[in-house]
């Protein structure tokens, strides 16, 4: 089992991403993770998806996705070298005084936003993979975290490589 | 100006539409109407689901796209069953239903079913339309996705003020616009050429041909590729009837019920050449031991059907008949195969299908005597269970689409009335349902359909007053407890009248072949209740999880 991660290129209609993770729900797999949105051409949406799955297991999904008629194009890119990020944001208690000041310093060194302060709490916005954003997490977890999201995380292939229709 | 509905009679006739299977109900009103002087005919059956099969059974026997039509709610999941069992046998069927008007949509209103939502899993591709002016762009995408590639159901979920709101359209000269589906007819060259390498280096190779065989019409090319090749063939459940069933190369079916002689072969081949096929549970049994000792070839119009279940030496993608048609015209010389053919001749001789003869009223003795009588002038349409196996056993189909029956989803309720919708598309061959006593009161309200419109579909139940094949199982693997597999006599012939169809009881095998022939010269429908040995079984049989040598009920090994 290994985490995979898929960019699918979809027609942008009602329905497509219920299509497109029923393929997944059917097999028992749990989706990680999830990210959607509008993409360089018009009426497509890109999905990135991550998923646990053996590599024979995401084989067979990957081409039931590519039966789907809403779907244009599928990749695995789980091998292939790419760029991928998260953003999360994060309110932590953080009264005035000392608990306020270090959590801005733990901002500082995580290149985290300061976004929103309140008298008690402040939001905080973090981009960066997954990993930089569970270390994040878990420092600020000793001040307290209040709410957090995350989005979906959203991969690119480096270089010139790219998940675009063929012809 | 034009109401939708309008537009989608004329839009079904642009298709070449003939016939329909539906049921009227509150939100296809506006359909029925226009289908009330319309040219189209439209069948009233007496469940949903049955417009579904017979749909299915229409595109079946006729090799084009069947239609049915049903109300919102009930009358769209009624059909789920149905559209699930074409589905699974990739068999081209549009189903449109009725939705609650777009203003209501998600509002729990009266007669609101999510269909889109429920047959997502179980169609090829779905539609809920939102605007007027889609519905003749959606019918041709629908009919075109439905019958190319590899095949399946599409269904068009129209609410009703979608069908009651006028526009001015003209039908024709739609567009279609998708561009996500392209699916890949022509073979590549290349592996095309590994595969015949290997073909002409094997020494026992062996043809697995499947229902893409029939779905691609390429029975005929199937035959001249074996012939020219002189490569043994045996066929799936779905595959019966793409060589005919007496032809010297054919080993018959094989897998759970197969023949033992094409099973030997399936475990012995250095080659398996996989055509339309799908390696199927119930054809491979336990995976592991399935053609061991072979390389494999497998071709297949969907690549998500290559390396599924087994791994595959040499994939082509592909239409079947476009592939075996390329291969034909690449190929060089046959390999040298004499032992092998030896070998599967003893086997043939020494392993036969076989059963009791013994003058009592068996399955096996009806089927074969039906075969003798009707050879390749009938459609031979069959419930799911024992009467299924038995037909799949001793009938000879002759030519493909002869043979109808629900392989992938095992459908009982599906034969009757795909029985029906097989007449529709061959009107003048004798079309037979066979049946068990539990599948056929899965569907049986259905006679009253075929005594309205008197459609000659011919019932031949198969009565044993068991639920048949569970039974067997729990016979041979639950200590014969047999747990609510016995099923009250019924007398069929007595329900049929009811209905106003004829039908002839019969209790030994010297009335069998004067009763069939009575109901095939009986002008319309005919129950024919067969009271069949009551224990008899499906031999020989591959226990679920074994390997396809070691048959259940053969002869012994030699």
């Amino acid at each position: 089992m290994k985490l995979h991660t898929l960019s699918v290129l979809v027609e942008n209609k009602a329905g497509v991403l219920s299509r497109v993770t029923g393929l997944f729900s059917r097999r028992g797999f749990n989706i990680e993770s999830l990210a959607v949105g509008t993409c360089e051409e018009p009426d497509l949406s890109r999905i990135t998806i991550t998923v646990m799955s053996d590599d024979a297991q995401i084989e067979q999904v990957q081409k039931q996705l590519n039966k789907l008629i809403d779907v244009i194009k599928v990749s695995d890119i789980t091998y292939l070298d790419r760029v991928e990020r998260e953003l999360a944001l994060i309110k932590v208690a953080a009264e005035p005084g000392t608990s306020r000041a270090e959590v801005m310093q733990i901002a500082t060194i995580f290149r985290a936003q300061i976004v929103d302060v309140g008298t008690k709490s402040v939001v905080l916005e973090v981009t960066g993979d997954t990993d930089k954003i569970d270390a994040l997490e878990k420092l600020l977890r000793q001040y307290g975290v209040k709410e957090l999201v995350r989005t979906g995380k959203v991969a690119i292939l480096r270089g010139a490589k790219t998940v675009t229709p063929t012809k | 100006m034009k109401t939708g509905a309008r537009i989608l009679i004329e839009s079904l006739q642009h298709e070449g539409v003939d016939t329909i299977f539906g049921y009227p109900g509150g939100s296809v009103l506006p359909i029925y109407d226009e289908l009330y002087d319309s040219p189209l005919r439209h069948i009233l059956v007496r469940h949903e689901q049955a417009a579904a099969h017979a749909a299915d059974g229409y595109a079946r026997a006729g090799g084009r796209v069947g239609v049915c039509l049903a109300t919102s709610g009930p009358g769209a999941c009624n059909l789920v069953t149905g559209i699930a069992t074409a589905y699974m046998d990739s068999s081209p069927v549009v189903a449109i239903t009725g939705q609650v008007p777009t203003t209501m949509l998600g509002n729990d209103a009266f007669q609101e079913s999510d269909i889109t939502g429920i047959t997502m899993p179980v169609t090829k591709h779905n539609y809920l339309v939102k605007r007027t002016e889609d519905i003749g762009r959606i019918v041709k995408e629908s009919f075109y996705i439905a019958n190319t590639g590899r095949k399946g159901p599409v269904l068009i979920d129209l609410p009703k003020d979608v069908n009651t709101r006028e526009i001015e359209y003209t039908v024709g000269g739609e567009k279609m616009n998708l561009r996500g589906y392209q699916p890949t007819l022509k073979g590549h060259k290349k592996q095309i050429e590994k595969a015949l390498d290997l073909i002409v280096q094997a020494e026992r190779p062996l043809i697995y041909a499947g229902g893409g065989v029939i779905l691609s019409d390429a029975s005929g090319e199937l035959i001249r590729f074996a012939e020219t090749l002189h490569l043994p063939v045996t066929t799936t459940l779905m595959g019966l009837g793409a060589i005919p069933g007496d032809h010297p190369l054919n080993l018959g079916m094989l897998g759970m019920h197969g023949t033992e002689y094409a099973n030997f072969a399936v475990t012995e081949c250095d080659l398996l050449v996989a055509v339309g096929a799908r390696f199927d549970d119930r054809v491979t049994g336990k995976l592991d031991t399935f053609a061991s000792h072979a390389r494999i070839v497998h071709i297949d119009i969907d690549p998500a059907e290559i390396g599924k279940n087994k791994r595959v030496d040499v994939p082509i993608v592909g239409d079947v008949k476009s592939v075996l048609a390329d291969m034909l015209s690449l190929l060089k010389k046959a390999g040298a195969t004499e032992a092998w053919h030896k070998k599967l001749k003893h086997w043939k001789q020494h392993h036969p299908l076989r059963f009791a003869d013994d003058g009592k009223l068996r399955p096996q003795f009806i089927l074969r005597k039906m075969s003798e009588l009707f050879g390749p002038d009938s459609v031979i349409v069959s419930e799911v269970g024992q009467n299924q196996m038995w037909t799949a056993q001793y009938y000879q189909f002759k030519r493909p689409r002869q043979w109808i029956t629900s392989g992938g989803l095992g459908t009982m309720g599906f034969g009757f009335p795909a029985a029906i919708g097989a007449h529709f598309a061959c009107p003048d061959l004798p079309v037979f349902d066979v049946a068990g006593d539990g599948s056929i009161q899965m569907n049986i309200q259905e006679l009253g359909t075929v005594a309205q419109y008197n459609i000659p579909v011919k019932i031949a139940v198969l009565n044993n007053q068991y639920l048949g094949m569970v039974r067997q199982w729990q016979e041979l693997f639950y200590d014969r407890r047999y747990s609510y597999t016995e099923l009250p006599p019924v007398d069929f012939v007595k329900i049929a009248n009811a209905y106003g169809v004829e039908g002839i009881r019969v209790e030994s095998c010297d009335e069998v072949e004067s009763a069939l022939k009575t109901a095939v010269e009986t002008e319309g429908p005919f129950m024919l209740d067969f009271r069949i040995e009551r224990g008899e079984n499906v031999f020989p049989m591959v226990p679920a999880g074994a390997a396809i040598n070691e048959m259940i009920g053969g002869h012994t090994p030699s």
